[in-house]
């Protein structure tokens, strides 16, 4: 399965972390650890940037995020204009931080910085994958 | 305080929504002003740097063209980008060639004609402007990253919104004294206001516009300065510095790291600080920026960047004036060009040249550059 699976809009197609889109359609937020020195790394890379090896495991991400910062997103890039609006936004889950789009069922009065939330993975009516955050 | 490299030489395009002409002609307008203000010819020039972000140009090399165009055949020349800070990167190449000897009068141009294409394929790659792999496909733009700085400031020292449109309202005050602005406007606080959200709590009036436009510097090794200019503006300090494209690899979101790296390089390297500075140009692509430019230069210590605005501080008669040319809210965001106009309005400042806009007696100015959402940031410390 290809990476340009991942997303509303996919810019990429080959990468050696294409597992992430297997573990995707199967509900599983996956990010990669170093065997060698144990740094993890989300989004997924398939090289260490500390140690300079490539020998990588798939970890899941999982428990509740805290939240960073967020958007709501008026006007859209190319590909996107169909889609607006939708919320940006950063969550901490203490070993790694994730970038993504809230569900849309989640009304922007209700997020606010701090609040924890969970990700799960979601199919897109375009037959893509992609993952979003939800209450907790 | 070094004094190894000056600028003899500084000049502008008007900054316009639709330059009409061609790349080379855009780049022509600055060059020239900038050669003529130095007094010397294309045979004093050693080399040349070219700063453009090449998603914008439909030429390829862009670098070859000018220094056919502009007449710096058969010297050197090197194309270079940081996205929106590329001119200052070239400013920090050129003092490098200079300081190592290898050349002795180097010209750094800036450029941009972001009419150059059409404007589905402007928003295009704006989408692409982010991590391609994992932030793209969830439909980013530039707005909605500072959008996401914003809140986070908001969130951790309780700026709000109206703190940001004071930065727009100073913006364009500026702006209608400013001929080579594209936007001339005053707007009051209610106007910024009640403007609508482009990606919350960011509004249309807190985003600058895009624009063609060029700038060029033309530097020269100290020897070469005091035998050609009358009023050398010296290259005190320089600094740079980077942080993660995605916004995951930051540590927060209520600063720009690469800015604070490079401010305290520049600074280090001048042997001076914050208090030091008459006049400062900062990137106010969004008026967060600027905000965040006040806490991560010094001006104010982090989380109280918006008392400054409030007590009129960054105004003309404040403490430390900043952007009082207009600003990129006001002047517009000519990529590759914008960092070079930033540079052109401190050095006019410091040869007491300014104008309606001249900080009286400013000794030492300093201009913060930023390339995309603070991947790139480049502080330079000019002084007489």
């Amino acid at each position: 399965m290809g990476f340009e699976k991942f997303g509303h809009v996919s810019f990429t197609s080959q990468t050696k972390t294409d597992a992430f889109v297997e573990y995707l359609v199967k509900d599983e937020i996956r990010a990669t650890k170093c065997r060698k020195c144990g740094r993890v790394f989300f989004p997924p890379q398939a090289d260490c940037s500390s140690c300079l090896e490539s020998d990588m495991d798939w970890v899941k991400v999982e428990g509740n995020g805290k939240i960073i910062s967020f958007t709501k997103v008026n006007y859209g890039p190319t590909g996107f204009e169909s889609d607006v609006p939708y919320i940006l936004a950063l969550a901490d889950f203490g070993e790694v931080k994730v970038f993504g789009r809230f569900s849309k069922e989640i009304p922007e009065e209700q997020i606010k910085v701090g609040m924890e939330v969970k990700i799960q993975a979601v199919s897109l009516p375009n037959g893509q994958v992609s993952y979003q955050f939800i209450r907790d | 305080m070094p004094k190894d490299v000056a600028i003899i030489g500084v000049g502008q395009s008007t900054f316009v929504r639709n330059y009409e002409g061609s790349i080379r002609e855009l780049a022509f307008e600055a060059y020239s002003e900038a050669m003529k203000d130095a007094g010397i010819t294309n045979s004093d020039v050693s080399a040349s740097i070219i700063c453009s972000a090449p998603e914008y140009d439909k030429q390829r090399s862009p670098a070859g063209l000018m220094a056919e165009y502009l007449g710096l055949n058969p010297q050197p020349t090197f194309a270079l980008e940081s996205v929106c800070s590329s001119s200052t990167s070239g400013l920090r190449v050129g003092y490098a060639l200079i300081k190592s000897g290898l050349h002795d009068i180097v010209v750094v141009l800036g450029f941009q004609k972001m009419s150059e294409i059409t404007s589905a394929d402007s928003q295009e790659r704006m989408g692409r402007g982010a991590d391609i792999m994992w932030e793209s496909p969830f439909g980013t733009m530039m707005p909605a990253y500072y959008a996401m700085h914003a809140r986070a400031h908001f969130a951790r020292y309780g700026t709000t919104e109206e703190d940001l449109a004071l930065i727009r309202v100073k913006a364009t005050k500026y702006g209608t004294l400013n001929e080579r602005a594209v936007y001339r406007k005053q707007l009051t606080l209610e106007q910024c206001l009640n403007s609508e959200y482009i990606a919350s709590p960011l509004k249309k009036f807190d985003c600058c516009a895009n624009a063609d436009g060029s700038s060029c510097m033309i530097l020269a090794s100290a020897d070469r300065a005091k035998e050609i200019s009358k009023k050398p503006v010296w290259i005190l300090g320089l600094g740079s510095g980077t942080a993660s494209l995605t916004m995951t690899g930051r540590d927060a979101l209520d600063g720009l790291n690469c800015a604070r790296v490079a401010a305290k390089e520049a600074y280090e390297m001048a042997g001076v600080g914050p208090q030091d500075i008459d006049v400062a140009e900062v990137h106010d692509c969004f008026t967060i920026a600027e905000m965040m430019a006040y806490e991560n230069l010094g001006f104010a210590e982090p989380g109280k960047g918006a008392e400054l605005i409030r007590e009129g501080e960054t105004y003309l008669e404040g403490k430390i004036p900043v952007n009082v040319d207009g600003g990129l809210l006001s002047k517009g965001h000519p990529i590759g060009a914008t960092g070079g106009s930033q540079v052109r309005t401190i050095v006019l400042q410091l040869r007491g040249e300014a104008g309606d806009i001249q900080v009286p007696g400013a000794e030492i100015g300093l201009v913060h550059n930023i390339g995309g959402v603070g991947i790139y940031g480049n502080v330079a410390i000019l002084g007489r």
